[in-house]
């Protein structure tokens, strides 16, 4: 190992971009992350969801190397972020929560500034600038423009512009879309969609429908540990195992739960508001995976006085997700193996 | 930021209108009385006036901005050192303020434009005073400088860093000078005690070079103390993210 100017060799494309193996943090009597692990790989886009307070932002900076770890090692690409923190910082860019950046200075200035910090060749210099611009749509109107006068959609575009400069292997944002309305949005979850595969994003958010849209997979993070991590099925069947069916019907409760007995089904009710007259809304949770509409539809139609309006077959959302994961009980992370229960996770006593 | 933010320049203007006052006052002493000294000596035995507060006033913002900002985060997520970030704040700061000195080379000069006759006389515009004064300015600028640096780099409020500059400078320019009267003449203080006072006397050091005598102690003790107080800034700016 030689400590030269030249930054540590590039792995294959099989390393996994970050790769965090037990990662502890204290500030004094207090651990925000404990024993954090998780990978992400190349051109993968991945959302770091948590409450507030979760550990999140530690985490995030652990690895971008504003912070030290308390104990555990990150690599990024391959290289060690507490042996080689300078090797590290050229293949990470990093957008701050809040998104500070100096009122004073004009778009383009602020962008050459940065590019000049991260080592980018004085040749190379101009070029970088404009593409990072053109990416976040800033080379035309907003160039010129002092950045304490641009509306917080710009001013994330410039974050996010910051972020992109030198084109890094990894793009680490700390709430990316916080404060912005729905265009918005939609426009910074074009600019990230359209990195994918270039560069591994990790993107760190509480708008979970734009999680939902934009990342890969997710990894849930609660008091300071990790809870879930996957893609959206995988969250799935593990803390909303069955299928839900939303059914309006007409007729008594009694002889529709009679009726799908009969038939061997095993159902839940979670939730039963009434409609227009007669008519009730249901949803009904099954425990076995196989059942299928059709066969609950049948079912249905089978029970006296029971007229189906519509059913149809509802896929929990991030949200629902998130909400189970995050009610466990802080004992159990993911490393604990978890006994199959068929109710839903009981509400632990520590309250989120 | 240095040159954009207002401080810098309200600064300057202050450093620059006070400098001139007295610069004036002198001159109309000079009028009345004859003075021993050369104008320049005597103006520049007021350096402490201004260092006071223009030292404070450019970079108590240098670092603890950045912090309460929250713009350091980014700065630290760069492959830049820390120690290159430290030494180019104080590069700002430190070239600002030998610029604003360099400006009140301005008073001299426009004193013999308006009266030729003053100036005639040559003791307007003596060089060796000025230029030894000069580098006296430089070299303990040095050390003001670091000390607003390190006072910045340890607190996210730009105002308690101006304040911590403001009191280690009054200790060290003003202090100095107390603990030499404190001395009583006759009490036999051992020569190592009286030794290390003489040797932080700042006063001292300002007629030495103005006189001509450029003492390497001076120097050392401006530029070693100096980079002691920078190298801590950079380890406090690395510990205090």
């Amino acid at each position: 190992m030689h400590y030269t100017r030249r930054p540590a060799p590039e792995p294959m494309k099989s390393t996994p971009s970050i790769r965090v193996q037990n990662l502890t943090r204290r500030f004094g009597a207090v651990t925000a992350i404990q024993n954090v692990s998780f990978t992400v790989d190349h051109g993968e886009i991945v959302g770091f969801l948590g409450p507030n307070g979760a550990g999140k932002s530690t985490t995030m900076r652990i690895l971008s190397g504003i912070l030290s770890a308390t104990s555990g090692s990150a690599w990024v690409g391959g290289v060690s972020v507490a042996q080689h923190p300078h090797d590290v910082k050229r293949k990470i860019g990093y957008m701050p929560e809040n998104n500070p950046l100096p009122q004073d200075m004009r778009v383009v200035e602020y962008l050459r500034f940065r590019a000049r910090l991260k080592e980018v060749p004085t040749k190379q210099l101009r070029s970088t600038v404009e593409a990072a611009m053109e990416t976040c749509d800033l080379a035309r109107t907003a160039r010129r423009k002092i950045i304490g006068t641009l509306s917080k959609g710009f001013r994330q575009r410039v974050g996010i512009a910051d972020a992109l400069l030198g084109d890094p292997q990894v793009i680490i944002m700390d709430e990316p879309t916080i404060g912005l309305d729905p265009h918005q949005i939609q426009g910074i979850r074009r600019l990230i969609d359209s990195l994918r595969g270039r560069m591994t994003v990790v993107l760190s958010s509480h708008i979970l429908p734009e999680i939902e849209r934009c990342c890969d997979r997710v990894v849930i993070i609660n008091q300071g540990r990790i809870v879930a991590a996957g893609d959206h099925d995988t969250l799935r069947e593990e803390f909303l195992p069955g299928n839900r069916f939303q059914v309006e019907v007409e007729g008594s409760d009694a002889a529709l739960q009679a009726a799908l007995r009969t038939r061997g089904i095993q159902v839940e009710l979670l939730e039963a508001t009434p409609e227009q007259t007669q008519r009730r809304s249901l949803v009904l949770r099954t425990e076995d995976d196989r059942t299928h509409g059709v066969v609950l539809l049948e079912a249905l139609q089978s029970a006296e006085d029971c007229r189906v309006h519509s059913l149809a077959r509802l896929k929990p959302n991030l949200e629902e997700i998130f909400l189970a994961a995050t009610k466990r009980s802080w004992e159990e992370t993911i490393e604990t193996p978890r006994q199959s229960d068929p109710s839903p996770a009981q509400p632990s006593s520590t309250s989120v | 930021m240095l040159l954009i933010s207002p401080t810098t320049y309200i600064a300057s203007f202050l450093f620059l209108t006070l400098m001139g006052l007295l610069y004036w006052i002198i001159l109309s002493g000079m009028v009345t009385t004859a003075q021993e000294e050369l104008p320049a000596v005597e103006f520049f035995k007021g350096f402490w006036i201004p260092t006071f507060f223009v030292v404070p006033l450019l970079t108590m913002r240098s670092i603890a901005g950045e912090r309460s900002h929250g713009t350091l985060d980014t700065l630290l997520t760069t492959p830049t050192s820390r120690g290159s970030m430290v030494l180019s704040k104080f590069a700002g700061a430190y070239l600002f303020y030998l610029l604003l000195w360099l400006l009140t080379l301005g008073f001299p000069l426009l004193v013999a434009k308006f009266y030729p006759a003053a100036a005639a006389s040559g003791q307007l515009l003596e060089p060796a005073p000025i230029l030894g004064s000069f580098a006296f300015i430089a070299v303990s600028g040095v050390l003001f400088i670091s000390i607003g640096i390190f006072a910045s780099s340890i607190t996210r409020s730009q105002l308690v860093a101006g304040m911590l500059s403001f009191t280690t400078l009054f200790v060290v320019i003003v202090g100095g000078q107390q603990l030499s009267s404190l001395t009583p003449s006759g009490a036999g203080l051992s020569s190592w005690i009286s030794g290390t006072i003489d040797y932080l006397q700042i006063f001292n050091h300002l007629d030495d070079f103005a006189r001509g005598i450029v003492d390497t102690r001076p120097l050392i003790y401006y530029t070693s103390l100096g980079a002691l107080l920078l190298g801590m800034a950079s380890l406090a700016v690395e510990a205090k993210a």
